[in-house]
C-alpha cells in the first residue's frame, strides 16, 4: 500500500542534513510552509542552500532559518522586501551569500531540473550584470545566454489538500513555485491544510501529481506570516 | 524660462492615465509595482484587458474591500487582490512562459533611466551597500512585445532620466518602445527619442532642456505622414 502521510512536521524533515540544497515554496507569504520550516530550525540542520524567491519576513519563516545561522547560501530573485532585515544585514557581513537570479530563469531552472534538461538558452539578463559569466550563443540573430536547471535534496513545500498518494490541490497564488520544486527535489515534502480518500481529487483537477511527492504531514489551520509578523513573534 | 519647481506637467496619475488611452482593447497586460499599476484604474470603458501578474495569476482584478482580502491571494508586489471571472491560477514556470514566450502584450514599467536606443536600468542604482533584487524586471523586458515605461521626465534633483547612455546597470538592452512622462511622450525610434506629444503648459525647448539626449521635434518625424 502506498501512503505518503506521516505523522508530525519533526518526522517529515528529520533526514535533511548539513550541507543540503533545499528548495522551499512560496512567493512572499503566499504558499510558504511555516510550520516545516520551524521543524527544520528544530531539526537543527545547517550549512544550507536555499532556493527562494525571497527571503522571508519578519523574524519567522524563512527569515527565522536564516536568522538562525542555517542557510550558507540563498538562491533568490528578490531578497529585499518589506520587513525583511535579516538576510540583509547576514548578507552585508559576509555570513550568507546570494546567487541573484531573474525571476523567471529562476522558474525555467527548476522546472529543467526537475524535468532532467540539465541547461537552456534564454534572452532574459542578455546585456546585463547577471549575464556576465555566462556562455552567450545567437539564434535566429538574438542572443540568449545558457542557464543551468536546478536541482535540490529536499523541496518543502505547502498546499491546500492532497490525498495519500501525494496528489496536490493548491491554493490561488500560493501555487507559485511549489508545483515546479516538487519536480525537482529528489525528496519532497508536503504540509497539506487537509488530506482526503483518494478519488476525491478529480484526476482532471489534480495539479501535482503524486509521483512528484514523499512526505505528506496535515496542517490544518497554517499560521500566515504576515499576521505573525504583525504580533511581533520571533521564532524559535 | 521656467524653473524646475515651476508646477507645471501631470501628476502620477495623469501619467497612468495618459498610457491608459494607448492600450489596445484585449490586450494581455503586466503593470510593474508603483506607478504602472494605477493605468488600470483609467482604462477607457468598453475597452477590456486581462491583467497578468507574475506570481501565478491572468485575471486580476483590483485591491479588495477592507477585511475581505486573502494572503495567498496576492500580486507581484506582494498586495492582496481579487480575481475576475474568467481568471486562471498556474504555477511560475507556466507565468514566465506567457512572459518569455511572447504571450504577453504590453508591458508598463517605471525606469531609473532610458536610454535613446531604448535601453532600460531599473533595478538598481549600482550602490555597493545595496541588496541587489531584480525580481521579474528582466524576463518582462526580454520578452513581452511591447514596453511602455512611465517615468518622472527628471529625477527630484532635476538631472534627466532620457540619457544618451545609462549609467545605472541595464535591465535590458533596446527594449523599450514608449515613454510616459510629466511633460511628454516620447517614443524610442532607430534616430533616439521621438517627441509624439507634449503636455499642456510646455513646450518642445522645455522638454528638451530636460532630456540628456537629442529630442527629434514632431514636426521631424520620419515616420509622419503629411496628408
Amino acid at each position: 500500500m502506498i501512503d505518503k502521510r506521516v505523522a508530525t512536521t519533526a518526522e517529515a524533515v528529520a533526514d535533511v542534513f548539513d550541507g543540503a540544497t533545499v528548495m522551499i515554496g512560496g512567493f512572499g507569504e503566499a504558499g510558504s510552509p511555516i510550520e516545516l520550516i520551524h521543524a527544520l530550525i528544530d531539526q537543527g540542520a545547517t550549512d544550507l542552500t536555499v532556493v527562494n524567491n525571497n527571503t522571508g519576513s519578519g523574524e519567522v519563516g524563512l527569515a527565522a532559518l536564516i536568522k538562525a545561522g542555517r542557510v550558507s547560501k540563498m538562491i533568490c530573485s528578490y531578497p529585499r522586501t518589506a520587513n525583511s532585515t535579516v538576510f540583509p544585514e547576514l548578507y552585508r557581513s559576509g555570513r550568507t551569500a546570494l546567487e541573484l537570479v531573474p525571476q523567471g530563469t529562476l522558474a525555467e531552472r527548476i522546472r529543467a531540473g526537475g524535468a532532467g534538461i540539465p541547461g537552456f538558452y534564454t534572452a532574459t539578463s542578455v546585456g546585463t550584470p547577471l549575464q556576465e559569466g555566462k556562455e552567450l550563443r545567437s539564434f535566429d540573430e538574438r542572443d540568449y545566454v545558457l542557464e543551468r536547471g536546478l536541482t535540490a535534496d529536499f523541496a518543502i513545500i505547502k498546499c491546500r489538500a492532497a490525498d495519500r498518494y501525494g496528489n496536490l490541490l493548491f491554493n490561488k497564488t500560493a501555487r507559485n513555485f511549489s508545483p515546479i520544486m516538487a519536480t525537482a527535489a529528489k525528496t519532497t515534502i508536503v504540509q497539506a491544510q487537509e488530506v482526503v480518500e483518494p478519488g476525491e481529487i478529480d484526476p482532471e483537477t489534480v495539479v501535482t501529481p503524486g509521483i512528484f511527492v514523499h512526505r505528506i504531514v496535515t496542517v490544518p489551520d497554517p499560521a500566515h506570516e504576515s499576521e505573525l509578523v504583525a504580533a511581533g513573534v520571533s521564532y524559535p | 524660462m521656467s524653473d524646475a519647481t515651476t508646477a507645471v506637467g501631470l501628476t502620477r496619475d495623469e501619467m497612468a492615465g495618459r498610457a491608459a488611452l494607448d492600450i489596445p482593447d484585449g490586450s494581455y497586460v503586466n503593470l510593474g509595482i508603483g506607478i504602472p499599476e494605477r493605468v488600470a484604474k483609467y482604462v477607457p470603458e468598453g475597452r477590456e484587458l486581462t491583467y497578468h501578474t507574475e506570481n501565478g495569476l491572468l485575471g486580476m482584478g483590483p485591491s479588495p474591500e477592507p477585511g475581505l482580502g486573502e494572503p495567498e491571494l496576492i500580486n507581484a508586489g506582494k498586495r492582496q487582490v481579487t480575481t475576475v471571472p474568467g481568471a486562471a491560477f498556474f504555477h511560475h514556470a507556466d507565468s514566465f512562459v506567457m512572459i518569455r514566450g511572447g504571450h504577453i502584450d504590453l508591458c508598463v514599467l517605471g525606469a531609473l533611466q532610458v536610454s535613446e536606443q531604448g535601453d532600460l536600468a531599473n533595478w538598481s542604482t549600482g550602490a555597493p551597500d545595496a541588496i541587489p533584487a531584480v525580481g521579474g524586471a528582466m524576463d518582462l523586458v526580454a520578452g513581452v512585445k511591447t514596453i511602455y515605461v512611465i517615468t518622472q521626465h527628471t529625477t527630484r534633483t532635476g538631472e534627466p532620466k532620457l540619457v544618451e547612455q545609462c549609467d545605472y546597470p541595464l535591465t535590458g538592452p533596446n527594449v523599450v518602445d514608449r515613454i510616459y512622462t510629466d511633460l511628454a511622450v516620447i517614443d524610442i525610434t532607430p534616430g533616439g527619442f521621438q517627441l509624439m506629444e507634449l503636455v499642456q503648459g510646455v513646450d518642445y525647448g522645455y522638454v528638451a532642456e530636460r532630456t540628456g539626449a537629442d529630442l527629434i521635434p514632431i514636426e521631424d518625424d520620419p515616420r509622419r505622414v503629411d496628408t
